[in-house]
C-alpha cells in the first residue's frame, strides 16, 4: 500500500511553506488519493493510479469495484469527494483537448435520430467554433477515422440498425476522431463479435505505438496478458498496480475478486509475461 | 373576402402558427431527453405566475405578467430538479408533485385576491382566446405595408414573433451542444460540454415559449404543441435536421388547420357558433400523430434501448 | 376558524359532513392506488387519464340531453369520463407498444390531444341550448359547494367501494410495485395486477372528478406516494402512509373548504398535501433533506479522517483543508499540523487495521468479505474478537514491514 494522502504536485519546504511543484508530465493520467462515494457507499476509496504514455493498461475488477466511476471520476464527470487528478501534469480543463473518452455502448439511447457519419463529427466537437456546423472538411477527417476501423460503408447508416460490434466501433473511431493523447475506453470489448474485437484492438495498438496513452476498463480476464502492458486491479481500493507480468498473479486476482473468481477465466490462471 | 379575412382570421392565424412552431421547436429537444412533459408541467405553473404578478402590479399588462410566468416556470423546474436529486425520486413523480401544487397556489390565490375586475379567470388560462385576437384597423391585404394600421396589430404578434427569433436562434448557437449532450451526456461532459447548463437553457427556453405562447392562446395549445409535432415528426425520419423541418410543418398545419375547421366545419354541419380555436389546434395536432402512429415511414423502433 | 373546527368535527351540515368522509376516503383510495403507480416509476399516467376525463364528460352529457334528460347526472357523467380516460390509457399502452415513441412522449400527446378536443366539445356544449350544462366547467378544478345529498352519498360509496378494493388487493399490488419478475415467480398474475391498479386510479380519478377536479385529480395520487417514500425503505409501510396522508388531506381539506365556501376543494385538498409532503421532504429521518445532509457531511468526515490518519501513520504531508480541519477537530494534530501524541496512536491503529484487513482478504477469499473493505469498515465490526486475535496472530512478524 502506496502513500494515501499525498499530493506530489505540490511541495511542502521544511519551514512547512507549500510551493506548487513541477508538473509531471511524463504520466498521461496521475491519480492520487481519489475517493468517490454514491450515498454513503464509497465506489472508489483513496485510490492512487498512474497511466504511461505509449502504454496500454488494463483497469481490472468485479462487478461494482469502481472502474467505470473511476474514469467518470477523472475526467470530472461524476463528482469525487476528495482527490487529485492530473493529464500531463494539467488539470482536467487543461486537459481536455488531448483526452479522449469512449463511454460504455449501453449508456446511450441508439434509437436517437443520427447517422453513424454524424455520430464520428461529434468527435471534431472542439475544432469547431461557434455557429461553425460540420462541413465537407470534416466529414472526409470522419471517413478517415471510419476507415480506420472498417466502418467507411455503413457511413450514412441510421445509428440504430447497427450491431453491437459496429455501434462499438463507430464509438471508437469517434474517439480517433478526438486525435487524443490519451484514450479512456469503458468495456471497449464486452459483448462484441471476434472481428471488432480483432479491430479494435489493432487500433488501440496503433494507437499506443504512436506514442499515445490507452487506458481500457477491462472485464474479460483471460485476454489481459496478451493485450495489455499494465494493470490496474481494483476493488472499491486499489489492489495492485503495474506490469502486467509482476502484477496479474493468482494471489492479486484472488484479493480482488475473492472467491468469485471461479468460473470467470478458464483455468488455468494465466500469469506471467505473454 | 379580403378584407374580412385580414381583419378577422389573418393574425389569429399567425399567432397560431407563430406560437405552435415557437413551442414544437424546443419540443423536439425535450422529447429526445425524455423530457417531453417539461412542457405540461410548466403550462400549468404558469397561472400562479400570473396571478402573483397581477397580485404585486395590480394590472393585467402583458410584459409583468409574462415575467411573473417565467419566473415561476423557473422556479418550478429548480425545484423539480431538486426534489428529484434529494428525493430520489423519478422526474415525472417529482414534476407531478410541483405543477399540481403550484397550480392549485394559482387557483387559490385566483379564488381569495380580488380580480372581479379584470379579466382573469382558470378557463382563461387554459384554453387562451385566439379568435379574439382580431386586427380591426385594417382593411385588407394592403394593410401590411401600412405602418399605422401594423402599429394596431394585437401585440402577440410581434412578442410571438420576437420569442419564435430567440428560440430559433437559441437552437442554432446551441446546435452542436444540444445534439451531443442530449445523444451522450457523458461524452459531452468529457469534451468540456457544460451539458446541466445546457440542458437548464433548453428548460429556460421552453418556458419562455410556453410563456409567450400561453398568452395568446392559452396552455392546452402549449402541452399539445410542445409534444404531437415532435412526436410525428419524429416517426417520419431518422435525421434531428430533418425531424426539426417536419415538426415546424406539422406545428403550422395544425394551427391553420385547426383554426379553419374550429371556425367553419361547425358552420358546415350546420351549427351556428365556432368551436374553440386552441382545443381544435390540440386535436389537429392529435390526428396528425395518429396518422404518423399508423403511416410514419420510421414509426418503429429499431435501436437498443438505453440499459441504463 | 369556527366555521372550520365546526366541519372539522363534522358539526356543518349532513352535507359537508359526507362530503369530509368521501374526500376522507377519496384520498385513502388515492394515496395507495397512487403508491403503486409511482413505484412502478409511472406516476404521470394519471395525469393523461385525468385529463382525458373531459371529453368522456362532454359525451355524456350531450349523450344524456339527447335521450331527453337534463345531463347533470353525476352517475352519467362519472360513467363518461371512465370510458374515455380508460380509452386514454389504452391508446398510451399501444403508442408505446407499436412505434418508438417513449411513454413520456405518448402521456403528452394523449393527455393534451384528448384535453383539446374535450375543450372543444366544452364550447359545443356551452352553445347547446338543451340540458343545464352551466356544471360542467366545476369538474375542472372541482367543487363541493352546492353539492347534492345524492352527489355526496355517490362519493362517498364509491370511495368507500375504492377503498374496499386497495384492501382487498393490496399484497399482490405491493408486490408487484416492489418486484414484478418475483411476483411472477410466485405465481401473481402480473398484467392482471397492473390492470387493476390502473383501474383502481380509474376509479379514483373519475370520484375526485367532482371533489378535486379534473386538473387536480392528480396530485391526490401522487403527492402523497412521493410524501411517504421519504418516511421508509418498505413497499408496505409506503402504501399505508401514503393512504394516511391521503385520508388527512382529503378530510383536511374538504372540511377547510366547507368552512370557506369560496375556496375551490380541490386546490386546498392538494395544498394540504403538498404541505404533509414539504414537512417528509425536509424532517423525515429515513431520506428527509435534513437528515441526508447529516449524513452526508457525517460521512465525508470519515473518509477524510480515515485518509488522514493512514497519510499520519505513514509519515506523508497532508494539503487536503477539510483532512487537515477534520484531524484538528479531534485533536489528532496540532495547529501547525505536527502530529499529537494521540494522533500518533490512533494513526498506529488505523495502520494495524490495515495490515488486519490485508490479512483477512487473504483467508476469507471466498468472498464473504466483498463490499465490506471499502476502507471505512471497521475491523471490529465485521470480526470477532477472537478473529481479530487470530489476525494478529497471522499478522505476528510482518506488523514491522509495514510500521
Amino acid at each position: 500500500m502506496k502513500n494515501v494522502v499525498r499530493n506530489r504536485f505540490e511541495i511542502v519546504s521544511e519551514a512547512g511553506q507549500l510551493t506548487r511543484g513541477e508538473p509531471d508530465t511524463s504520466k498521461a493520467l496521475a491519480i492520487e488519493g481519489l475517493t468517490v462515494a454514491y450515498g454513503e457507499k464509497a465506489a472508489v476509496f483513496s485510490l492512487d493510479a498512474d497511466f504511461a504514455a505509449g502504454r496500454m493498461s488494463a483497469i481490472v475488477g468485479p462487478n461494482g469495484a469502481g472502474k467505470s466511476t473511476l474514469l467518470k471520476a477523472a475526467l470530472a464527470i461524476v463528482p469525487a469527494l476528495s482527490g487529485t487528478v492530473r493529464f500531463f501534469g494539467l488539470s482536467i480543463d487543461q486537459a481536455r483537448g488531448r483526452v479522449a473518452y469512449v463511454p460504455q455502448r449501453a449508456s446511450v439511447d441508439w434509437d436517437f435520430p443520427a447517422r453513424v457519419v454524424d455520430v464520428v463529427m461529434m468527435g471534431l466537437y472542439r475544432t469547431l467554433g461557434w455557429f461553425r456546423f460540420a462541413g465537407a472538411n470534416e466529414r472526409s477527417r470522419a471517413m478517415t477515422c471510419l476507415q480506420r476501423v472498417g466502418m467507411e460503408d455503413f457511413a450514412e447508416r441510421q445509428i440504430g440498425q447497427l450491431s453491437g460490434g459496429q455501434q462499438q466501433r463507430v464509438f471508437l473511431a469517434r474517439a480517433l476522431a478526438q486525435d487524443a493523447d490519451l484514450y479512456l475506453l469503458d468495456e471497449p470489448l464486452a459483448g462484441v463479435d471476434a472481428a471488432t474485437e480483432r479491430t479494435v484492438m489493432e487500433v488501440l495498438k496503433g494507437l499506443k505505438s504512436e506514442g499515445r496513452a490507452v487506458v481500457c476498463v477491462h472485464h474479460d480476464l483471460a485476454t489481459v496478458p496478451a493485450y495489455f502492458d499494465d494493470v490496474l486491479l481494483i476493488n472499491v481500493r486499489r489492489i495492485a498496480a503495474g506490469p502486467v507480468g509482476v502484477v496479474f498473479t493468482e494471489a492479486n486476482l484472488q484479493k480482488a475478486y475473492g472467491g468469485r473468481l471461479a468460473g470467470t477465466v478458464a483455468a488455468p490462471l494465466p500469469v506471467g509475461g505473454h | 373576402m379580403g378584407q374580412e379575412f385580414v381583419q378577422l382570421s389573418l393574425t389569429p392565424m399567425l399567432i397560431g402558427i407563430l406560437a405552435a412552431v415557437a413551442c414544437a421547436l424546443p419540443g423536439n429537444f425535450l422529447l429526445l431527453r425524455r423530457q417531453a412533459l417539461i412542457g405540461d408541467a410548466i403550462s400549468h405553473v404558469v397561472l400562479p405566475g400570473i396571478v402573483v404578478a397581477f397580485l404585486f402590479t395590480g394590472t393585467v399588462s402583458a410584459w409583468p405578467m409574462m415575467i411573473g410566468a417565467s419566473l415561476a416556470a423557473i422556479f418550478a423546474v429548480v425545484l423539480i430538479e431538486a426534489i428529484k436529486r434529494v428525493g430520489r425520486v423519478d422526474a415525472g413523480a417529482a414534476m407531478g408533485v410541483v405543477f399540481t401544487a403550484m397550480f392549485a397556489d394559482g387557483v387559490l390565490l385566483l379564488e381569495l385576491s380580488d380580480t372581479s375586475s379584470v379579466h382573469l379567470d382558470v378557463e382563461h388560462a387554459l384554453y387562451g382566446n385566439l379568435e379574439s385576437l382580431i386586427w380591426l384597423a385594417a382593411d385588407g391585404w394592403g394593410s401590411l405595408a401600412d405602418w399605422t394600421a401594423l402599429s394596431e396589430m394585437p401585440p402577440q404578434v410581434g412578442r410571438l414573433a420576437l420569442v419564435l427569433a430567440l428560440v430559433s436562434g437559441f437552437l442554432f448557437a446551441f446546435w452542436k451542444e444540444l445534439t451531443i449532450s442530449t445523444f451522450d451526456e457523458g461524452f459531452a461532459l468529457s469534451l468540456g460540454i457544460r451539458a446541466r447548463l445546457i440542458g437548464f437553457l433548453l428548460v429556460v427556453t421552453t418556458a419562455v415559449a410556453a410563456v409567450a405562447a400561453f398568452d395568446a392562446v392559452g396552455s392546452i395549445i402549449v402541452i399539445a404543441m410542445f409534444i404531437c409535432p415532435p412526436a410525428s415528426a419524429r416517426l417520419m425520419t431518422n435525421g434531428l435536421g430533418h425531424q426539426v423541418a417536419w415538426s415546424t410543418l406539422f406545428a403550422g398545419a395544425s394551427a391553420i388547420l385547426g383554426y379553419v375547421l374550429a371556425g367553419y366545419a361547425p358552420l358546415w354541419l350546420g351549427a351556428e357558433n365556432s368551436v374553440s380555436a386552441a382545443g381544435m389546434i390540440a386535436t389537429v395536432s392529435g390526428f396528425i400523430l395518429g396518422f404518423a402512429c399508423v403511416l410514419g415511414p420510421k414509426r418503429k423502433r429499431i435501436g437498443a434501448a438505453r440499459e441504463v | 376558524m369556527e366555521n372550520f373546527l365546526s366541519a372539522l368535527f363534522l358539526q356543518s351540515g349532513y352535507n359537508s359532513a359526507l362530503v369530509a368522509i368521501g374526500a376522507a376516503l377519496l384520498g385513502i383510495a388515492a394515496g395507495g392506488a397512487g403508491t403503486f403507480i409511482f413505484l412502478r416509476k409511472r406516476a404521470l399516467v394519471s395525469d393523461a387519464a385525468a385529463h382525458a376525463t373531459l371529453p368522456g364528460i362532454c359525451l355524456a352529457f350531450m349523450t344524456m340531453v339527447a335521450l331527453g334528460g337534463d345531463g347533470r347526472s353525476l352517475a352519467g357523467l362519472m360513467a363518461g369520463s371512465a370510458i374515455s380516460a380508460a380509452a386514454a390509457l389504452v391508446l398510451v399502452d399501444w403508442i408505446v407498444r407499436e412505434t418508438r415513441l417513449p411513454e413520456d412522449a405518448a402521456i403528452g400527446a394523449v393527455l393534451s390531444v384528448f384535453f383539446g378536443f374535450g375543450i372543444v366539445l366544452m364550447t359545443v356544449v356551452q352553445n347547446m341550448t338543451a340540458g343545464r350544462q352551466a356544471g360542467l366547467e366545476s369538474f375542472l378544478l372541482g367543487s363541493t359547494a352546492g353539492m347534492l345529498f345524492n352527489e355526496a352519498v355517490t362519493i362517498a360509496i364509491a370511495g368507500a367501494a375504492a377503498g374496499a378494493v386497495l384492501f382487498l388487493l393490496y399484497r399482490p399490488m405491493t408486490l408487484v410495485a416492489f418486484d414484478p419478475e418475483f411476483a411472477a415467480t410466485t405465481g401473481i398474475p402480473v398484467r392482471a395486477t397492473d390492470l387493476a391498479t390502473m383501474g383502481l386510479v380509474l376509479v379514483v380519478t373519475v370520484i375526485g372528478l367532482k371533489v378535486v377536479g379534473l386538473v387536480l385529480i392528480v396530485a391526490m395520487l401522487i403527492i402523497p406516494a412521493v410524501a411517504a417514500r421519504f418516511w421508509t425503505e418498505r413497499v408496505d409501510r409506503v402504501v399505508l402512509i401514503a393512504s394516511l396522508m391521503g385520508g388527512v388531506s382529503g378530510y383536511l381539506g374538504a372540511a377547510l373548504s366547507a368552512a370557506h365556501p369560496q375556496v375551490p376543494t380541490g386546490a386546498v385538498i392538494v395544498l394540504v398535501a403538498f404541505s404533509l409532503f414539504v414537512v417528509s421532504l425536509l424532517l423525515a429521518p429515513a431520506r428527509g433533506v435534513v437528515a441526508s445532509v447529516f449524513r452526508h457531511l457525517r460521512f465525508q468526515r470519515r473518509v477524510h479522517l480515515r485518509q488522514g490518519l493512514l497519510a499520519l501513520a505513514r509519515d506523508e504531508p497532508i494539503f487536503d483543508r477539510l483532512t487537515l480541519k477534520v484531524l484538528r477537530g479531534e485533536g489528532y494534530i496540532r495547529g501547525d499540523g505536527v502530529a499529537t501524541l494521540q494522533g500518533r496512536a490512533t494513526a498506529a491503529n488505523a495502520l494495524r487495521d490495515e495490515a488486519r484487513w490485508e490479512v483477512a482478504r487473504e483467508m476469507h477469499l471466498e468472498g464473504s468479505l466483498s463490499g465490506r473493505f471499502d476502507g471505512l469498515n471497521a475491523i471490529e465490526d465485521v470480526f470477532t474478537p477472537d478473529e481479530i486475535r487470530e489476525l494478529d496472530r497471522q499478522l505476528g512478524g510482518r506488523i514491522a514491514v509495514v510500521s
